[in-house]
């Protein structure tokens, strides 16, 4: 008697980036949308099917006038895909702000985060400071992440001194590195980088997620319980070994 | 300069309640005026442990919403006078605490005792959020088990966001109280150990408090249970955690976890 075990189709979970003007406004905005204008008159075209991003900090407008800039600006036939720097909730879902740079320790179900300017965010969760200027390609985070936590950081790798506990996630468009103990669930690699790796001090993890190939907490060998780990993929599998 | 402490958990039935009025009472013995506040609207408990629910005439929600004053609904102990209880409401519900009117009412709290202590409901809902709004400081109630810790854990991460300390860059310090702790069971491995708990919660320890039929005994009996029997094991540890918070240090008395010879060759196995 045979058995037939159907194999597994694994199911990839992919990230992509593409590239999005920033357009950040300067006061006085009507002078600003002049020269705008005189710009699209010049090079007409310029902005078609580029997708837009809109900063409007630097003008921190009221709710009224943030729809007047964004009518304005679409009205140009700008396909705006997201607005930053005011209020999320003012905004109409599709311009929600983008998670940007830097993508702090959020909460789920967390209305009151997204009002909060992400200097306030990071200091309260100790990240730490990225140099002004350059691009940000890690994020380094001083705390324990806490169930029900979910630590989102496209951009690149992600280091814990802490813990991440039982229920708490950690998403890294790069590698991911934890300290303390690996007890929740790690999602390394998400825009497309198969060289992510999974580092941590004291393996018990939930789940682990290289550029979308996932294992579950029952696929691992219970000999890695506790111990110093490395999960990367070698040619599409993802293999957890006991790392010196 | 007085203290708000929320006394809070995630997970329910973990002995929130009965350590609010322990520690509360304990406090009050160490000479300092004390209120405790029962948070949880609809299903409150607090007065039954005080021994007070004869006695509630207006609640928590009245003096927010303004239907009563303060004075009106603060209900003093028969057994130590500095220390009151602020009930909260039977007939509503959580929703019916407005976050300007509970400013409010902590103002006057503050101003008026040493300690306020709040028991928060269960859950990670409004209710529990109202409760650790203005606290200074928090008491995690945590029983040695995956469920309760992990709960806990997702209640610090709530205090690190959700308080008026957290949004003002600021940080709520917070106590762990291992409660209803059985030493039997530690030993033939049935529970969490105490280290793991620490390992896993990073939070520093307050207390340990015995898992024992004193504290029913207490709560059917409508007392705190550092008053009812304060020299039972439980009583003891709750005094003592009592004393840790007004910045003593107390020894750490744990009980500690037995190992006999087969229990060992059991938790070998288990493991």
């Amino acid at each position: 008697m045979s058995v037939i075990v159907p194999s597994r189709v694994s199911l990839r979970l992919l990230g992509r980036s593409y590239l999005a003007f920033v357009l950040a406004p300067e006061p006085p905005f009507s002078a600003w949308l002049a020269e705008l204008d005189s710009r699209l008159l010049r090079q007409a075209g310029f902005f078609t099917n580029r997708p837009v991003i809109l900063d409007l900090a630097a003008l921190s407008p009221s709710l009224a006038e943030t729809t007047e800039i964004t009518t304005a600006i679409e009205s140009r036939g700008l396909r705006l895909v997201a607005v930053e720097g005011v209020n999320g909730d003012w905004l109409p879902a599709r311009l929600a702000p983008l998670p940007g740079t830097p993508m702090p320790v959020g909460m789920f179900n967390s209305n009151d985060d997204k009002q909060r300017t992400p200097q306030a965010r990071q200091s309260r969760y100790g990240l730490a400071e990225p140099r002004a200027g350059g691009p940000v390609h890690s994020l380094l985070v001083e705390e324990p992440v806490r169930s029900g936590q979910s630590l989102v950081f496209p951009q690149g790798d992600v280091t814990v001194i802490g813990s991440v506990a039982s229920g708490s996630e950690v998403v890294a468009g790069g590698s991911i590195h934890v300290y303390g103990a690996l007890r929740g669930r790690a999602f390394a690699g998400t825009s497309g980088n198969a060289g992510a790796r999974i580092f941590c001090n004291r393996f018990d993890a939930e789940l682990l997620v290289i550029d979308g190939l996932y294992k579950t907490a029952d696929d691992f060998d219970p000999a890695l319980r506790g111990a110093q780990v490395q999960a990367r993929l070698e040619r599409d599998v993802l293999s957890v070994e006991v790392f010196h | 300069m007085s203290k708000v402490i929320v006394v809070t958990s995630g997970k329910g039935g973990v002995g929130k309640t009965t350590s609010t009025a322990a520690l509360g009472a304990a406090l009050a013995l160490n000479g300092k005026s004390v209120v405790v506040v029962d948070f949880d609207v609809g299903l409150r408990n607090l007065d039954l442990i005080m021994g007070a629910e004869r006695r509630v005439v207006y609640d928590l929600i009245n003096v927010a919403t303004n239907q009563a004053k303060l004075h009106q609904a603060l209900i003093r102990d028969k057994r130590i006078e500095n220390l009151w209880l602020l009930p909260a409401s039977q007939t509503r519900d959580k929703d019916a605490l407005n976050e300007k009117g509970l400013a409010r009412v902590m103002k006057e709290l503050r101003a008026q005792f040493d300690f306020v202590i709040c028991d928060s409901p269960a859950g990670i809902e409004r209710g529990a959020i109202m409760a650790m709004r203005h606290a200074d400081e928090a008491v995690i109630v945590t029983n040695p088990e995956v469920s309760s810790v992990r709960d806990s854990d997702r209640i610090i991460g709530l205090l690190d966001s959700k308080t008026e300390q957290a949004e003002k860059g600021g940080h709520v310090e917070k106590h762990l109280l291992i409660t209803r702790f059985d030493q039997a069971r530690a030993g033939r491995g049935d529970m969490l150990k105490i280290d793991d708990v620490l390992d896993i919660l990073l939070v520093p320890l307050l207390g340990v408090i015995p898992e024992s039929e004193q504290v029913l005994r207490a709560s059917n009996l409508g007392q705190p249970v550092t008053l009812a029997n304060p020299l039972s094991a439980p009583a003891r540890a709750y005094s003592d955690a009592a004393r840790r918070l007004l910045g003593d240090s107390v020894a750490m008395n744990v009980p500690h976890e037995r190992y006999n010879l087969i229990s060992r060759i059991f938790a070998g196995r288990a493991a």
